[in-house]
């Protein structure tokens, strides 16, 4: 303020005036703020020490090193009542990665579907897309989840009268099973060959753009790389004597016993938050398509460009760029979202954690171990995110 | 800008200072605030639940308000804290409680390392499981394979893993944080057994969509002594809580009832005389912090122990729990209170 008042040359400043310098109280404001957050860190940190002595609970992050004693349902990696607690919260960690990442992916391919719906000419499919994006943004995540897991639990049939459906999958109340690959000997051929048919295709993918920026001449890529990719593998694991065998779940006393089971709590939180997360993904996509001027489709059409082509090589790539920064976003909602999890019984970070708390009794250490791993996940979201929105960003020549 | 983030500064350290923290004399503090703040369940049909009015009622309430009875000579200076499993035990540590009467096992876990006291059991529980009669199922034994259903951060959740590892057999967990969501998915079928302590079995059997359809199986695997549990640190207020118990027992013991405590203060036999106060020179409540009438007033606000248990989960209430361990040590119990002397 000072600044653009004073047209005083600097050294014609009346001695004495230093208090009215902008410098001058910028540096004294940033110290008083300095030492207040100071003084308010020392006193909580303080006071909080003071109280756990007092109320005689030791603290440290020793606990982890314990016996945890409890059973968790659903674990990415072994784990039983003797494993430690550290363990424990990697299987919750795991566990809410699981459902963030396919969430995300699900919820990107289901909002760009709807995105581009509401934008579609066709009337029903424009409306039913509306009516989605209205639907599910306007209810609370958590009565998302607790719709899908009650539908899950509600009309699903009882596990012991399963409903069979093809290629020996089961759905019930205890979720869906499904036989489970157990790979015998040689099966390592067909794996390598896959790895191989893979790299193969790549390099057909790059030798067929290069010819084609510089001949103009196009190679048929898409079937080339489906026979790699398919047939290679397929030949192997026929020499080999298709080395494969299924665990196929069957009727239990109790449950289906064998296969690999998704629980319904997975399920319903997986689905709710997909969809939950999609209806906002879809608003984003939609204004990111419709920031690009108009402009650019007319100068493609107007180049002879099929609109097809002129979607996908002039007004998605624009958009992109308009899109990435709102999604991350929305990426990062639906991670932290994920903890909702609690309410359905899901075997998330903070379920797990907060049956360590309270076997424990070490609350502070606990939450600040959410807290980390939660801003962790974040910060990794937004710095992969500013990569792609770095590489997708308008090159300026 | 400065300005701005120092003023925010400056409220969240006042707002800091407001908290609360965890005091040594309780019952200074219970005193100066006019009531006792208890935490209760969040709802558990026998021990704490709110009755059809919106009032609290049950078994580990009444013991709030003998409490608050012994303390102020009445009832009703009560506020209830319902807390879940996994938050009672931070409300109790934080000093949100004053008290913790919430169907709490008495474990050295908790008298130690979470920095609690207990000394006496108002309940004698132990563990059970509960399970759909159309399974066909004679004990716990024959579970394996099943999907057992269990409320997070419980001494049960420990138990059932310890039960099921020892005798070799395999089970699904499925856990969720409140009573009402593990009923839930119990009722729906999501899980083919719900275990808990026994009491609450027979509780929460009530609540069911059909209670009849479903039976709980004769094994007790665990020892789950319940009680009311305080901060460590603060004696007087340890001694009081312990010693309501002790009252409440000690009244069933010489048949001292809602009914008749004033009639009682006239009797000749001495040790009634000096149980409620009415002896020459009595010290019997003040060298407690408390009057001498602190025993009248809870016989006056809850009964006795027979009455409480009666009322809410006994004979006289839709569970029907038998008295079994909970009996008086002279009816076949161990229900014991030291002498008042």
């Amino acid at each position: 303020m000072a600044i653009g008042a004073t047209t005083t040359p600097e050294k014609e400043k009346p001695a004495g005036s230093f208090i009215n310098d902008p410098q001058v109280r910028g540096i004294f404001y940033q110290a008083i703020t300095v030492i207040i957050l100071a003084l308010l860190i020392y006193w909580i940190a303080d006071n909080t020490i003071e109280n756990l002595r007092r109320a005689n609970i030791a603290s440290g992050y020793g606990f982890v090193r314990g016996r945890a004693g409890f059973d968790v349902g659903q674990s990415l990696i072994a784990f039983t009542s003797d494993s430690t607690y550290g363990r424990a919260l990697v299987v919750g960690f795991l566990n809410t990665l699981l459902v963030a990442i396919a969430g995300i992916i699900t919820a990107t391919i289901i909002g760009f579907i709807v995105g581009i719906g509401r934008l579609t000419h066709n009337w029903i499919i424009a409306k039913l897309s509306l009516a989605y994006v209205e639907v599910f943004r306007n209810i609370p995540p958590l009565l998302v989840i607790f719709f899908w897991y009650s539908g899950v639990l509600a009309v699903l049939p009882q596990a012991r009268e399963a409903l069979a459906l093809p290629l020996n999958i089961f759905v019930s109340n205890r979720g869906v099973a499904f036989p489970k690959p157990v790979f015998g000997d040689g099966f390592q051929y067909t794996f390598y060959a896959f790895i191989l048919a893979a790299l193969a295709s790549f390099l057909v993918s790059r030798y067929a753009r290069r010819k084609q920026a510089e001949t103009g001449q196009r190679m048929p890529v898409l079937w080339t790389v489906l026979g790699l990719v398919i047939g290679l593998p397929l030949v192997t694991f026929l020499a080999t004597g298709a080395p494969l065998a299924f665990d196929v779940p069957v009727a239990g006393k109790f449950n289906l016993t064998g296969g690999s089971v998704v629980g319904p709590e997975f399920l319903s939180l997986f689905l709710a938050l997909s969809f939950y997360t999609a209806a906002f993904i879809a608003e984003i996509v939609r204004a990111g398509i419709r920031g690009v001027s108009k402009g650019q489709s007319e100068a493609a059409h107007a180049l002879g460009i099929r609109p097809r082509l002129t979607t996908r090589l002039v007004v998605v790539p624009q958009a992109m760029r308009i899109i990435i920064p709102p999604l991350t976003s929305q990426y990062l909602n639906l991670t932290k979202n994920s903890s909702l999890a609690i309410a359905i019984g899901y075997a998330d970070l903070v379920a797990v954690g907060g049956t360590i708390l309270n076997q424990t009794g070490q609350a502070i250490e606990v939450v600040s171990i959410w807290l980390i791993v939660y801003l962790s996940l974040s910060l990794a979201t937004s710095l992969f995110m500013n990569w792609y929105n770095a590489r997708m960003a308008l090159v300026e020549r | 800008m400065a300005r701005r983030i120092l003023t925010a500064l400056v409220g969240a350290a006042v707002m800091g200072i407001g908290a609360p923290a965890a005091s040594a004399a309780t019952l200074d503090d219970v005193k100066a605030k006019g009531f006792v703040q208890c935490g209760v369940n969040t709802g558990l049909a026998g021990f704490s639940a709110p009755d059809a009015s919106g009032n609290w009622a049950g078994f580990d309430v009444d013991y709030c308000k003998a409490i608050a009875a012994a303390v102020f000579g009445d009832g009703s200076k009560v506020k209830y804290t319902p807390t879940s499993a996994k938050e009672r035990f931070p409300a109790l540590q934080s000093g949100e409680v004053d008290v913790l009467a919430r169907n709490t096992t008495w474990s050295i876990n908790r008298d130690t390392a979470l920095g609690f006291n207990f000394r006496t059991v108002n309940y004698y529980d132990g563990q059970g499981f509960m399970v759909r009669k159309g399974l066909n199922v004679k004990s716990a034994l024959e579970l394996s394979g099943a999907a057992v259903c269990v409320q997070t951060g419980t001494t049960t959740e420990l138990n059932l893993a310890d039960y099921f590892k020892s005798n070799n057999l395999q089970y699904n967990p499925v856990v969720f944080e409140k009573l009402d969501e593990v009923n839930a998915a119990y009722d729906a079928g999501r899980c083919d057994v719900y275990t808990t302590d026994q009491s609450g079995l027979y509780s929460l059997r009530l609540t069911l969509s059909k209670p009849d359809d479903h039976m709980i199986l004769p094994e007790i695997i665990s020892k789950e002594p319940l009680g009311p549990a305080v901060r460590q640190g603060d004696d007087q207020w340890f001694d009081i809580v312990s010693w309501v118990h002790y009252a409440l027992v000690q009244a069933e013991e010489f048949g001292i009832t809602q009914a008749n405590v004033e009639e009682m203060k006239k009797s000749t036999n001495p040790d009634v005389q000096r149980f409620l106060g009415v002896e020459a020179d009595s010290k019997i409540g003040t060298d407690l912090g408390l009057t001498n009438e602190w025993a009248v007033n809870i016989i006056k606000a809850v009964g006795n122990y027979g009455e409480v248990f009666d009322r809410n989960i006994g004979a006289g209430s839709p569970l029907k729990i038998e008295r079994g361990l909970n009996a008086l040590w002279n009816k076949g119990g161990i229900q014991y209170a030291p002498p008042v002397r």
